[in-house]
């Protein structure tokens, strides 16, 4: 078995979109929810990860400038992570498969962890 | 881990809606749904990692208070707030305890009574202030609402952005001490009674829709029963209405319409708990001298739910109460259920006489029960080929399939 990390990104404005009702927003919790319940009994959920808040700093560069950044409303943002155990790329990726995060138009980033011993 | 309760995003928006506008004012009403979007949003990243909370109401309700508050620190210099607390919200020292006052529980339902009120303003017609009620205090989308009125989005769209333009120009939500209290309350009455009745003989097939219509109406009428100044006794008339016919929701055989009495229903699925309800808010509305018609109407749907079957049922007292009806609210519809409570209480020919005696019987033309009522008179009378034309007719207008399957089954009938 290999770890993987699932990297979320998301489109804020097409999520907003998908999320546009209570009772839709109510809906793509329950998808997650249950896909989220789907990973761990069957063994593949290793972390839950850590929601991130989606704007923040950006420290760039050997002057180490700050900016503000990302902002809530870009494209493509990162908004959180999970650890998944998988036996290979391919099975990781397939598990990504039915994240409802694909329904809204998002995007799942599978990345093997590097192994640390041979 | 605690399951989510079915709906609690949509019950959690109007509370949530009706807290931060008592800050923001209602002409900010766009702001103070971005900020509850923005709580979904937060509960969705949140929760699917950690969980449901404990108590997922207090969460959300946090969120958007912590998100209020961010708003408030960042705008308030170039954005005018709710003028009523304005002030306090300018210096930190009073800021924290004004967003937390608004999302007090008293507080909240002050805001929602505030809120309807103020969604049935007199310059906006029925329809559209149904719609708004049911977009901002019951948390339907626009294309939830068309479904359940069986009308085009777009439509409801229109609807509801034109309603909430009227409410965006009055800067202030209604104030309940206003001289024009009482006649306000009657359209709210009004405008209650018009969702509660779409859901109940709505067009809508879906019968999850029409019953959470049937649900949302009720929790808005006893939000005013608590309230003393709006619980009337024409309030408690509506809504004793409103609880006897809901708790029989579940016993009702697929058909809609007044007509279904006349179907014996499974009285052992009746809501008994709704029922007790109804009955205690009906003998509360009896006080004072106005005789409304909610009044009347919640009299039949105590004898329709006290009784033991349709043939024991004590339609002479239906009869008189419809006569009644007439006196002080006549309509088509009443006197077409009328001519149909004569046809049980004195036979199907003194029935089908005073349904060709209604006057404005062509305001009934599209309307499926007027030509079924006649067909159910004259099959009564044995007469099967004058029944099925009938039936033919109401089938032509079945507004849905569990309409058209009912009337189906009738029309088989006149052939057996």
């Amino acid at each position: 078995m290999s770890e993987f990390v699932y990297l979320f990104r998301v489109d804020a404005a097409e999520q907003r979109d998908r999320m546009g009702t209570p009772e839709r927003a109510q809906q793509s919790m329950q998808a997650w929810m249950a896909w989220m319940r789907q990973l761990e009994a069957s063994g593949h959920l290793k972390q839950r990860g850590q929601p991130l808040d989606r704007t923040g700093k950006l420290v760039r560069g050997k002057t180490r400038v700050v900016t503000d950044g990302p902002f809530a409303e870009a494209k493509d943002l990162v908004a959180g992570f999970i650890v998944v155990e998988a036996d290979d790329i391919g099975q990781a990726a397939e598990l990504a498969n039915g994240c409802p995060i694909l329904e809204g138009g998002g995007a799942v980033e599978v990345r093997p962890v590097l192994a640390m011993n041979f | 881990m605690p399951e989510l309760s079915e709906h609690l995003f949509r019950r959690e928006s109007g509370r949530m809606v009706a807290a931060l506008t008592r800050i923001f004012g209602v002409h900010n009403l766009a702001l103070a749904e971005d900020v509850v979007q923005d709580a979904f949003c937060r509960a969705l990243e949140v929760w699917k990692a950690r969980g449901v909370p404990e108590n997922p109401s207090a969460w959300l309700m946090t969120a958007a208070k912590n998100r209020a508050l961010d708003v408030v620190r960042r705008e308030r210099t170039s954005r005018d707030f709710a003028p009523e607390i304005a002030r306090l919200l300018e210096t930190e020292w009073t800021l924290a305890s004004a967003v937390a006052e608004s999302f007090a529980e008293h507080t909240i339902r002050d805001e929602q009574l505030r809120m309807m009120f103020s969604c049935c303003d007199p310059r906006l017609p029925e329809e559209v202030q149904v719609a708004l009620i049911l977009n901002i205090l019951c948390g339907f989308g626009a294309s939830e609402i068309a479904s359940a009125f069986l009308a085009g989005r777009a439509a409801i769209e229109k609807r509801i952005s034109r309603g909430k333009m009227v409410l965006a120009s009055s800067r202030r939500l209604f104030d309940l001490a206003e001289d024009d209290f009482a006649p306000r309350l009657g359209a709210v009455h009004r405008a209650l009674y018009l969702l509660f009745n779409e859901g109940y003989h709505g067009a809508s097939a879906k019968a999850a829709v029409r019953g959470e219509l049937c649900g949302e109406a009720i929790r808005l009428v006893l939000l005013l029963c608590e309230y003393p100044p709006a619980g009337t006794p024409a309030t408690k008339a509506i809504a004793a209405l409103m609880c006897l016919h809901a708790a029989r929701l579940p016993g009702r055989v697929d058909v809609y319409g007044d007509l279904n009495l006349l179907v014996d229903q499974d009285r052992s699925r009746w809501d008994t708990g709704l029922l007790g309800r109804g009955f205690e808010l009906l003998e509360q509305s009896a006080s004072g001298t106005d005789l409304t018609p909610y009044h009347v109407e919640a009299a039949i749907a105590a004898l329709h739910a006290s009784a033991p079957s349709v043939d024991a049922t004590d339609w002479r007292a239906i009869v008189s109460l419809f006569d009644t009806l007439m006196r002080i609210a006549p309509t088509p519809v009443v006197a077409l259920n009328r001519a149909i409570a004569v046809g049980q209480a004195e036979g199907p020919a003194r029935g089908l006489a005073e349904l060709h005696a209604i006057t404005d019987s062509e305001r009934l033309a599209s309307y499926p029960f007027y030509f079924a009522a006649q067909g159910e008179l004259e099959l009564r009378l044995g007469k099967g080929a004058a029944a099925s034309e009938h039936f033919r007719s109401a089938i032509a207008l079945a507004r849905n399939a569990t309409e058209r399957r009912h009337l189906e089954k009738r029309l088989r009938r006149c052939s057996e």
